[in-house]
């Protein structure tokens, strides 16, 4: 039998994840505040970068990783690691914002035209929003199940688009390990659903009763 | 190890210096790894001595000289010039070597040396970074002839008043404050003069983002980045502005080697 946490202990696993997410936030927080960085306004960029890509992945491994495991329960985790992808996004965007631009909204805007690696991040963070803004319970019911799932299917395209502007910024320096290694992540979480709805349709072995 | 020099004033901008430990932990040098941090922590496998570069190529007396007489053959003096990365940051550093314009005096170049070639080391066992595809390896810069003998034109063996650390380019390096930094080859063994624009590194590898000149300029941006301002190591911080980038990074008296150029199109 699989694994099926009490209620009480879903709730400490919660907390641990919780408090783990929040992590690489603070490590930042204790990095600028000891003046560890060189250049601090770089790092926490390319950091809160790499941790919605991160957040990103882990989201979408959620699914995978219950058929694979049966372990029903870590659906309840996925609204709560979808949020701090979000929430590196956030900061990321904030820090494009706030040390790029300075606040300057309009230079902004026309930076985001001119490059396309940064177009790509920001339609990337602005898909992101939707999905932020309706993934409370209330949300889920005003939406109703069938439009809200359809609604947050987004994550398909805003995975790749997020690797896509990883890769362009890469692109200059010819350095696309972690690009490549991010780009095969999310082609197989994301190839693992094809084939799973494939497997679905035709009754082949491999495919799951529940669905 | 102290490396004795005097200030040449004419050379001394009034920036603040950069932290010695800042300028020497945040380095771009691809041969040791392509973080900041990579060259700071592999750099000491490089060995220094014996060294020795050869100067070759389109000149009347090639040589081969070792890291003590190339020391020798001119004065050393203080700079402390402008560092703008081609990436949007800078830094102010005390550097210590003399023009390069000594060196071509004394190899004669003959009237086909229309530009000059940097060759970096690129050793495999001393230099981590040398099995990696991120670029071609040796690392090779070049400048015009009439840019190298340009008295900015630093050719380097310390700084802050000390040889070189391995990861700032020991034993020797370029310094070429008008142009990114990029441009200013690090542990040269060879340098050639040469008919041809050489085949530089970056621009081989970027060609529209890396031109074969880079100079500083603000009006020219990087296809990925705005060069207009750029941020002071260690002063620039969360609540000012970046500062302005200066065209030709504040060295106006090298505008006369570009006149009647289009320095969009040769950027």
């Amino acid at each position: 039998m699989a694994f099926a946490p009490t209620p009480r202990q879903l709730a400490v696993i919660k907390s641990c994840v919780f408090l783990l997410a929040l992590l690489p936030f603070f490590a930042l927080v204790y990095l600028v505040a000891t003046d560890q960085l060189v250049e601090p306004l770089q790092y926490i960029t390319r950091n809160t970068g790499s941790w919605t890509l991160y957040f990103l992945c882990i989201t979408l491994a959620v699914t995978p990783l219950r058929r694979l495991s049966g372990w029903n329960w870590l659906l309840k985790l996925r609204r709560m690691l979808g949020l701090y992808a979000f929430f590196y996004a956030l900061l990321h965007f904030t820090t494009f914002l706030w040390f790029d631009h300075f606040f300057e909204v309009q230079e902004m805007l026309k930076d985001v035209v001119k490059r396309p690696f940064i177009t790509v991040g920001f339609i990337a963070f602005v898909l992101l929003v939707p999905l932020a803004v309706t993934s409370t319970n209330g949300m889920v019911r005003r939406l109703g199940g069938k439009r809200w799932q359809l609604l947050h299917k987004l994550v398909y395209v805003i995975a790749p688009l997020g690797i896509l502007h990883f890769w362009w910024m890469r692109a200059g320096k010819s350095d696309f390990n972690k690009p490549i290694l991010f780009g095969l992540i999310v082609l197989v979480l994301l190839g693992a659903r094809v084939w799973w709805a494939r497997a679905g349709k035709t009754g082949k072995p491999g495919s799951d009763p529940r669905v | 190890a102290r490396l004795a020099a005097k200030r040449n004033p004419a050379f001394a901008v009034m920036d603040k210096p950069t932290e010695y430990k800042d300028a020497t932990t945040y380095n771009n040098f691809y041969e040791f790894g392509t973080d900041k941090s990579d060259p700071a922590e592999h750099a000491h496998t490089l060995r220094t001595r014996p060294w020795t570069v050869q100067i070759e190529g389109e000149v009347k007396k090639p040589l081969t000289l070792d890291i003590d007489s190339l020391l020798k053959l001119a004065p050393l003096e203080e700079r402390i010039y402008r560092l703008r990365c081609v990436e949007g940051w800078s830094m102010v550093i005390p550097w210590i070597g003399y023009s390069f314009s000594e060196l071509i005096k004394k190899v004669e170049p003959t009237g086909n040396a229309k530009y000059v070639e940097f060759t970096t080391l690129a050793d495999r066992k001393q230099m981590p970074g040398v099995g990696s595809r991120v670029l071609d390896w040796p690392y090779v810069e070049g400048l015009r002839i009439d840019e190298a003998n340009h008295p900015l034109a630093l050719l380097t063996f310390g700084m802050y008043g000390e040889v070189l650390p391995n990861q700032n380019g020991a034993p020797l390096r370029m310094v070429l404050p008008w142009k990114y930094g990029f441009k200013s080859a690090k542990s040269i063994v060879k340098i050639r003069f040469v008919r041809d624009m050489p085949r530089t590194s970056w621009n081989l590898s970027a060609p529209n983002e890396y031109g074969f000149f880079s100079n500083v300029n603000p009006n020219v941006d990087h296809p990925r980045w705005s060069q207009a301002s750029e941020r002071r190591i260690g002063e620039d911080s969360f609540f000012t502005r970046k500062r302005k980038t200066l065209m030709f990074n504040g060295y106006n008296e090298v505008a006369s080697l570009y006149s009647g150029m289009d320095l969009k199109r040769f950027f």
